[in-house]
């Protein structure tokens, strides 16, 4: 069954790298939902988030063949995993006197901000999780939306023993910096196969 | 690491350094990698390159006659002889585009290839200058990796890198795209002492303990079991590994296309091929089956058939493979090692118990026997597999057989029969025709001292048939067999059997005199259509030293058999008859 995936990735910072990740991923016939990409501590590296709606196996297949890839660093599927998953919103709202108030009313309650205010709209900047971007999209719906622009996720796991992390090449290599969402010794055959 | 030190501790001379060229730079590097053959194709973006080339006299530059007949000699040069890389030139535009077929043949058989594409001048890049095009982007998805460089310090890290690339791991094709300012720009060249390390590309793991044990505590407990190989093996060098395992289990093992030739094929414990046009006994093995051990292959469809039918009874699937991606990518296995073949086996070996299932090997040739592979002669005239039994019988378990794509292939493959293991090379993954002819002048350039025969059909060998040129200039010894059927043979196959019998747009009837074509080219040409002929012929052709084409003139009827009908299973293969 198809669900959304997050794909958590660390490529080299070169060109024409979005290029091969996106390449890859259609490769296998499947769509992005949304991609945000950006620098990180270290200026070789930079940081992808990519959700897909694939099912389970298929976003085994689609991390393995990103893992492939010579820029592609590591790659973890993060999916249920225990992440900070938060994606930027930028609305402008219609917004004039009369609804203004209603309006940033709900703002608050989302602890948004209001980044720019006119004479009959308000742009509107709010963070977190994509659940909470679109059920702040739907309540502003009635006030009359103008613009929407969403970063898609970015996303971070929780905890000191963040799992994605360089390869040192001084440590005995030991299986590739892969975490498929299975563990490729299942005793128990996936019903999604032939047997 | 400790390394011997030289007796004398006096420095080297300071050689008077003088800046290189970029292009000099590419033949440095080439030559520190070990290459000593290129094949190529000069223009207007790789002319400096060309300029230096005649400074290099150690690298012999094989002028192909089209760059698509460059890269598939390259694949020949390295398919042919393990550890080898093959090298290719091409310039910009229409010279890096005719690549990209035999990029995308080496990059499905995970052959290593580096191919050198000019590029317009860094400072054109971009702006549609003449002959340029997006080679880049063009070959992205037909490449393990490609690059295009900026600067002129980079030529040498990337040249270093891409053969790193191309030949670890799963091999692949591997692109540099190099603008043709930077080859004539210069700099002071130090040649690189470093290993070449990627953060992102890590060296196979060693494989797991546990799951050694697993999978010989399996053999142990398995009662029918079978092993299957595919090229893998053959990339890792691991035969002598399978030939041990097979023998100390008593396993019956079968191979895929690209697996034909890593298991002695006379081996009481060889099944054949498998799958769709696999030997019914092969396909019956691996359907009674409880345990199946898949090494170094990609279980294609070519292999399984409708998935669903393929090893219906099995218990358990152990799967081998260095690419972690092929695992469970269609055959979903019980125990899987991402591992190299030969390491993996090697390995595997001391944990697994002799042992033998009398009566499962009894069952197996029972089938042998129902189901051998046979051809069927008729009306007189000239069956293809005739032509090819006189041939194996010539190589002695030596030559180096090549074959293009169609029946030719297949019944290359079928009749194959070595008593150890050989090399058989042929487009199994893409399925390219005109292959063969190219990549035997490649392979034959790589083992000067072996035999090479290329078989191909009529139709593919005119899609390359220019390197005619080349093989003669080159004085290249190869011995083609045209499998002449008039036909696209194995379109014609299947439109007869599975289109409604509607034969369109198969008809070679207007394929030239190929003795006059060869003897144009100034081949050494011979034709036939009688089996008495075909001993003698292929005697005159390996007595003469040089290219030769003969032409066989076969029956424009002969099929494929047998064959697993589209859409059908495993068990639904149809025999000849």
């Amino acid at each position: 069954m198809s669900q959304s995936r997050l794909l958590s990735v660390l490529v080299e910072n070169k060109p024409g790298v979005l290029n091969r990740v996106a390449s890859a991923v259609r490769r296998r016939g499947f769509n992005i939902d949304s991609l945000s990409v950006g620098p990180t501590d270290d200026a070789s590296v930079s940081r992808m988030t990519i959700t897909v709606q694939v099912g389970r196996q298929q976003a085994e297949q689609a991390t393995k063949q990103l893992a492939k890839l010579i820029d592609v660093i590591t790659i973890d599927d993060v999916t249920g995993q225990r992440v900070v998953a938060h994606e930027l919103l930028l609305i402008r709202m219609h917004a004039p006197h009369s609804s203004r108030r209603d309006v940033l009313d709900i703002v608050d309650i989302f602890r948004g901000r209001v980044v720019d205010i006119a004479v009959e709209s308000v742009i509107v900047e709010v963070t977190g999780s994509t659940e909470k971007v679109d059920n702040f999209i739907e309540l502003m719906r009635p006030f009359g939306i103008k613009e929407v622009a969403r970063s898609g996720a970015v996303a971070l796991v929780r905890g000191d023993d963040a799992r994605l992390r360089l390869l040192d090449f001084e440590l005995p290599s030991g299986e590739p910096e892969i975490h498929p969402v299975s563990g490729d010794d299942d005793e128990a055959v996936d019903t999604t196969g032939n047997v | 690491m400790i390394q011997a030190r030289p007796d004398t501790e006096a420095e080297e001379p300071a050689a008077a350094k003088r800046p290189l060229t970029g292009a000099e730079i590419v033949f440095e590097c080439l030559l520190a990698e070990g290459v000593s053959t290129i094949f190529g194709y000069p223009g207007g973006a790789n002319l400096p390159l060309y300029q230096h080339l005649p400074s290099y006299p150690q690298l012999h530059h094989v002028l192909v006659r089209h760059e698509q007949g460059g890269a598939h000699a390259a694949d020949g040069y390295a398919r042919s002889r393990r550890g080898a890389v093959g090298v290719v030139f091409a310039t910009s535009g229409p010279g890096a585009l005719n690549m990209v077929t035999g990029l995308a043949t080496a990059y499905a058989d995970s052959v290593p290839v580096v191919a050198i594409t000019g590029q317009v001048a860094i400072t054109a890049v971009g702006t549609d200058a003449f002959q340029e095009s997006d080679v880049i982007g063009s070959t992205m998805s037909v490449t393990k990796h490609s690059y295009l460089v900026t600067r002129i310090e980079d030529i040498a890290p990337t040249i270093r890198e891409a053969f790193h690339v191309a030949r670890s791991g799963r091999p692949g094709p591997v692109l540099i795209d190099l603008p043709k300012d930077l080859q004539q720009a210069t700099m002071e060249f130090e040649p690189a002492t470093e290993p070449v390390r990627l953060r992102s590309f890590p060296e196979p793991p060693r494989p797991d303990g546990m799951k050694l044990r697993r999978i010989a505590q399996l053999i142990s407990e398995a009662r029918r079991p079978v092993m299957l190989i595919g090229r893998g093996v053959i990339i890792s060098g691991a035969e002598t590994e399978v030939m041990e395992l097979a023998h100390r289990a008593h396993i019956p093992t079968g191979w895929t296309l690209l697996g034909t030739g890593a298991f002695p094929v006379r081996d009481p414990l060889a099944l054949q091929m498998v799958g769709f046009m696999g030997a019914g006994f092969t396909n019956r093995a691996v359907c009674d089956a409880d345990l199946l051990i898949l090494i170094g292959m990609r279980c294609d469809d070519r292999v399984t058939t409708r998935l669903d039918s393929f090893a219906p009874r099995v218990e358990h699937i152990v799967h081998i493979d260095i690419d972690p991606a092929e695992i469970g990518k269609n055959v979903v296995p019980h125990v899987s090692l991402v591992a190299d073949a030969k390491t993996a086996l090697g390995a595997l070996l001391p944990l697994v118990e002799p042992k033998r299932e009398h009566e499962w090997l009894t069952t197996i040739d029972q089938w042998r026997e129902e189901h051998p592979i046979r051809f069927v002669h008729r009306n007189g005239l000239l069956q293809p597999q005739e032509v090819l039994i006189e041939m194996y019988r010539r190589c002695q378990d030596e030559a180096i057989v090549l074959a293009d794509v169609g029946l030719n292939q297949i019944w290359a493959a079928l009749w194959f029969d070595y008593r150890k293991p050989g090399r058989f090379l042929n487009s199994g993954g893409t399925g390219t025709m005109g292959y063969a002819f190219p990549a035997s002048m490649g392979a034959k350039l790589s083992n000067p001292d072996k035999t090479v025969f290329c078989i191909s059909g009529e139709g593919g060998f005119v899609m390359n048939m220019q390197e005619m040129a080349t093989m003669v200039e080159q004085n290249i010894d190869v011995n083609v067999l045209i499998l002449n059927n008039a036909s696209l043979g194995m379109v014609r196959q299947f439109q007869d059997e599975f289109y409604g019998g509607i034969r369109s747009a198969v008809d070679l009837s207007f394929t030239p005199d190929f003795v006059k074509l060869g003897e144009a080219f100034g081949m050494k040409a011979m034709t036939t259509d009688r089996a008495a002929d075909v001993g003698p012929m292929l005697d005159e052709a390996l007595a003469h030293h040089g290219p030769v084409l003969m032409n066989f003139d076969i029956d424009r009827d002969a099929n494929v058999y047998p064959i697993v009908p589209l859409g059908k299973g495993m068990l639904d293969f149809v025999e000849a008859s």
